[in-house]
């Protein structure tokens, strides 16, 4: 029991102590000739030192020409029967077409329960309450100002707004993803997410769609951590019919997207997509590993052109933290919002776009090469506030 | 996770605990505050508006306008109904009586079912028992070269056989049975709750095993949608209870406290990290008090004593309360704790923390420790075993030494001297008080206290205010006893949650 007492000392004088230095790190002026240790983390597999503070790169890697190395559990003429998917499609199965909000629609008058049904419609479709509070003083406000007058026209107003706010950041039209380079250079689509968010499938899908496009696509297995996460890349290389830069388990992440991006400037790829390991947002160590990834693969001949965000569509809140701090460590361009085939909504996308002004770029409905769709304000926020499907 | 629930509620409790008199007004208020604190913390909508309409109930306006502390009261029915909602008993598994005891994983994609089908095979195995793993996953690319690399490193055997998910989990409890293994772990493929196509596969998976135990695996950071999946699955499969994974992020896990509230099944297990150890038994009136900030004394105090050397803390603590610890104890002593887990995470445990503390301390990595260390290292002998010799030059050749700054020498010792002056006073049964940390040590100020005077008393008093925790921590009533709720029990028990260890 008196160990209790020994925790207590150490974590007071630690803590304290710690307020000072974490306050002077945030602070620009840092004192120089403060060398950051090394970090070496265990891993699961074989010890690998996660050096994150010299942009060493061993090479450890093995290529996976476009031939299938894992059964292909997709078989061809799947992929090539399912139609283009649509946001409609995805979400008519849990909640049918826009109806909007029956009640609210009837209502000709505008009510105290009108208020709490959008409110509900919109903190159940994970908006949150900063955004819903937000949008809701508006249209209080043009109430009282007698520009909208009955129910039908409340909610019209309210889907103009989301729409409004979801206008506000430049979103590059059908999901078009960049890449512009200097002269020599290979752009890098660097995919980022915690852990089972769908990055690995993601991949998957925008391998497919660009190789559809006639592009040449080159795949780099960047988790080398998770068990058999290169194998479930090598597959959807097989499936998609690319190739695959897959490394030895426990090898250095960077060094894999490295390689990756060498061969893809040798040989004239047109475009390099890596996949990184599931990794929560608060793990300082890890977020930094993430950052030196970035760094190496933007070293010449590579450039790295998007950075893309997966965020689960169940997720509630803590997204919006997923987007914070991921953007703030490697400069997110896009969101990819997946799962939206489920009976989640993803409303949180309202908050990450008009706080962070990240714009979402695709939505994930299914788990085939094709469940791709481009995110479309409009269909996104028709999805948001329709019924549910036994109301 | 949970802390911004808790620091918003404290808050909340703080302002209302300062008046003398509560207006229906200020209740209404104070209720409403309440409903956005649980909403930001992803509690789903139907369950927060139940959760604040129970809390209104406890404390109808008469009730409040009679009573002399009507803060106190109001806060009083928030930790009252927290604890009805979260508490219950952790979970016991019984065995079958004719091995092998069936388990089978469901959920949606991404929650970390795999994952957490390998971690329950290792923590059956601590149990002292054989488990099978069995990848009826055929779905996503790879899933069963994934468990099959798990089971490896876990050394556990492992199973999947045929090309029907419905066959191969039925194989793999023939399988259990003809090899002897007294636990089957059934991992399954993620599939969405409105998917009907799957949601009957797993159903015939089910039939065809008939699980003793079936768990629906949910990530922490689910929003909303988490009650509408956990009644479809349980609809579908009758769950007995429920993981929660990826713990160790910083979403507030509202999920939890929904899908408790919607099923009324427990959580039977949560994960905190990446790691196969990182799985253990969920503690529900344990999390109810890290909820209220009143932390987890329970978990602190097991998880001190599988890694500490006690002989040698004991020592050390001798020495922290005569005031003749030194430099030299300390460098022991933080080695020793920081075995315990991240300096963040034991501070979790650790009621009533302010936020600040906890702030503060989330950010002490290894790295940070290791610059603490190179000051103490860069200090001489005589300095590290009197810091009182330690003047101005001396500050500045310690911070050279070091790479660090001057402040942050100074501060360090300031720092060290201050727990030298706290522990001290305790040593001499004085109450002691730490000037300059924003008050936010009363908690473990009194809990020292009682560590060193009467351990009996602090486990007493662990027990009695209902969910646990200190009187003196934000939410805890002051009156002893009246706290009292569900399912808490002074008995310690075995395996305490691990704190989210750092990286991997
Ligand atoms: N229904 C549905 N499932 C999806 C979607 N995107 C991904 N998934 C599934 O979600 C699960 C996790 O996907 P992964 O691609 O492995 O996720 P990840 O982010 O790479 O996971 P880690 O690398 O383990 O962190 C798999 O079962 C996928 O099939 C989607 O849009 N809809
Ligand atoms: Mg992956």
């Amino acid at each position: 029991m008196v160990t209790i007492l020994i925790i207590i000392g150490i974590v007071v004088v630690l803590a304290g102590a710690g307020v000072v230095v974490t306050k002077r790190r945030s602070s620009p002026a840092l004192g120089a000739g403060t060398p950051a240790p090394q970090r070496i983390e265990p891993a699961a597999v074989a010890p690998v030192v996660l050096d994150t503070t010299t942009d060493a790169v061993p090479a450890d890697v093995a290529v996976v020409e476009g031939a299938p190395v894992a059964p292909v559990v997709t078989p061809a003429d799947e992929l090539s029967e399912s139609t283009p998917p649509s946001v409609g499609a995805a979400s008519a199965k849990s909640r049918g077409i826009f109806a909007g909000l029956r009640a609210a629609r009837r209502l000709k008058a505008i009510e105290p329960s009108t208020w709490d049904e959008l409110e509900s419609s919109l903190l159940r479709g994970d908006v949150g309450v900063t955004t819903t509070t937000r949008l809701l003083e508006t249209l209080r406000a043009e109430v009282a100002a007698g520009t909208v007058t009955d129910g039908s026209g409340l909610l019209e107003r309210l889907r103009s707004l989301l729409i409004a706010t979801l206008s506000q950041v430049e979103r590059p039209e059908h999901g078009e993803l960049s890449l512009e380079v200097a002269a020599g250079r290979v752009p890098v689509w660097l995919l980022v997410g915690v852990n089972g968010v769908g990055k690995t499938t993601t991949i998957g899908k925008l391998a497919y769609r660009a190789g559809g496009e006639g592009k040449k696509v080159l795949l780099a297995a960047g988790d080398t951590f998770r068990a058999a996460a290169g194998e479930q890349l090598a597959t959807w290389g097989a499936r998609s019919e690319v190739d695959v830069v897959l490394g030895a388990a426990g090898a250095d992440p960077s060094a894999v997207i490295f390689d990756a991006v060498q061969r893809a400037g040798a040989r004239g790829f047109d475009v390099v997509i890596a996949d990184t390991a599931g990794r929560l947002h608060n793990k300082v160590n890890l977020v930094e590993e993430l950052k030196k990834i970035r760094r190496v693969a933007d070293r010449e001949p590579g450039q790295v052109t998007e950075v893309l965000l997966v965020i689960d569509a169940t997720t509630g809140q803590n997204a919006l933290q997923q987007a914070r701090q991921f953007t703030e460590a490697v400069s997110v361009t896009g969101i990819v919002l997946s799962k939206f085939d489920g009976s989640a909504r993803g409303g949180v996308v309202v908050a990450i776009e008009a706080e962070l002004k990240i714009p979402v770029r695709f939505l994930g409905v299914g788990e085939h090469a094709s469940d791709l769709i481009a995110f479309e304000p409009i269909a996104f926020v028709d999805a948001l506030l329709a019924d549910d499907p036994v109301a | 996770m949970f802390d911004a629930l808790s620091d918003r509620l404290e808050r909340i409790g703080g302002r209302l605990r300062s008046r003398g008199r509560i207006t229906p007004a200020d209740l209404a208020e104070a209720l409403s505050e309440i409903r956005t604190a649980l909403l930001e913390a992803d509690v789903e909508l139907s369950v927060a508006r139940a959760f604040c309409d129970n809390v209104a109930a406890r404390c109808s306006v008469e009730a409040l306008s009679k009573s002399l502390t009507p803060g106190q009261q109001v806060v009083k029915a928030v930790h009252e109904e927290l604890i009805a909602v979260l508490g219950g008993e952790t979970l016991k598994i019984s065995y079958a009586s004719r091995p092998p005891t069936v388990i089978l994983l469901a959920g949606l994609q991404g929650a970390g079912k795999t994952t957490t089908a390998a971690k329950l095979a290792q923590w059956f195995k601590a149990q002292g028992r054989n488990p099978l793993l069995v990848a009826a996953d055929l779905q996503r690319p790879a899933a069963i070269e994934q468990l099959r690399i798990l089971a490896e490193q876990a050394g556990v055997a492992f199973s999947s056989s045929g090309t029907d998910p419905v066959d191969v989990a039925r194989h793999g409890v023939e399988e259990g049975f003809r090899l002897g293994r007294d636990v089957v772990i059934l991992d399954t493929a993620g599939r969405l709750s409105i998917d009907q196509a799957l949601m009957a596969e797993v159903a015939a998976i089910s039939a065809a095993t008939s699980p003793h135990y079936t768990f629906l695996v949910i990530d922490a950071m689910t929003g909303q949608d988490a009650v509408h999946t956990a009644k479809a699955f349980d609809e579908t499969l009758a769950l007995d209870g429920v993981v929660l994974t990826k713990l160790d992020g910083d979403a507030r896990g509202g999920a939890a406290l929904s899908v408790k509230y919607v099923l009324g099944k427990p959580i039977a297990f949560a994960s905190t990290g990446e790691k196969l150890g990182d799985l253990d038994l969920f503690h529900p009136d344990r999390m109810a008090d890290r909820i209220l900030g009143m932390g987890d004394v329970l978990s602190l105090i097991e998880q001190a004593e599988r890694t500490i050397d006690t002989e040698q803390a004991a020592q050390s603590a001798a020495r922290m309360l005569e005031g003749t610890f030194t430099f030299d104890d300390f460098l022991d002593q933080m080695n020793q704790v920081k075995k315990m887990g991240s300096i963040g995470g034991l501070m979790k445990l650790m009621p009533g923390m302010s936020k600040q503390m906890r702030d503060a301390a989330s950010q002490i990595d290894d790295g940070e420790i290791a610059r603490i260390e190179g000051m103490v290292h860069s200090m001489t002998k005589a300095e590290r075993q009197n810091p009182d010799l330690i003047d101005r030059s001396r500050q500045a050749r310690i911070a050279r030494g070091s790479g660090r700054s001057v402040a942050d020498v100074a501060q360090l010792i300031k720092q060290f001297k201050q727990m030298s002056k706290m522990m001290k006073s305790l040593g001499a049964g004085k109450m002691p008080s730490i000037p300059g940390l924003g008050g936010g040590l009363s908690g473990a100020r009194q809990m020292a206290q009682l560590a060193k005077s009467d351990p009996a008393q602090l486990q007493q008093l662990l027990g009695q205010s209902g969910g646990g925790g200190l009187p003196s921590a934000p939410w805890a009533p002051k009156a002893p006893g009246v706290g009292g709720g569900a399912g808490s029990k002074n008995k310690k028990k075995k395996g305490g949650r691990v704190t989210p260890p750092k990286g991997r």
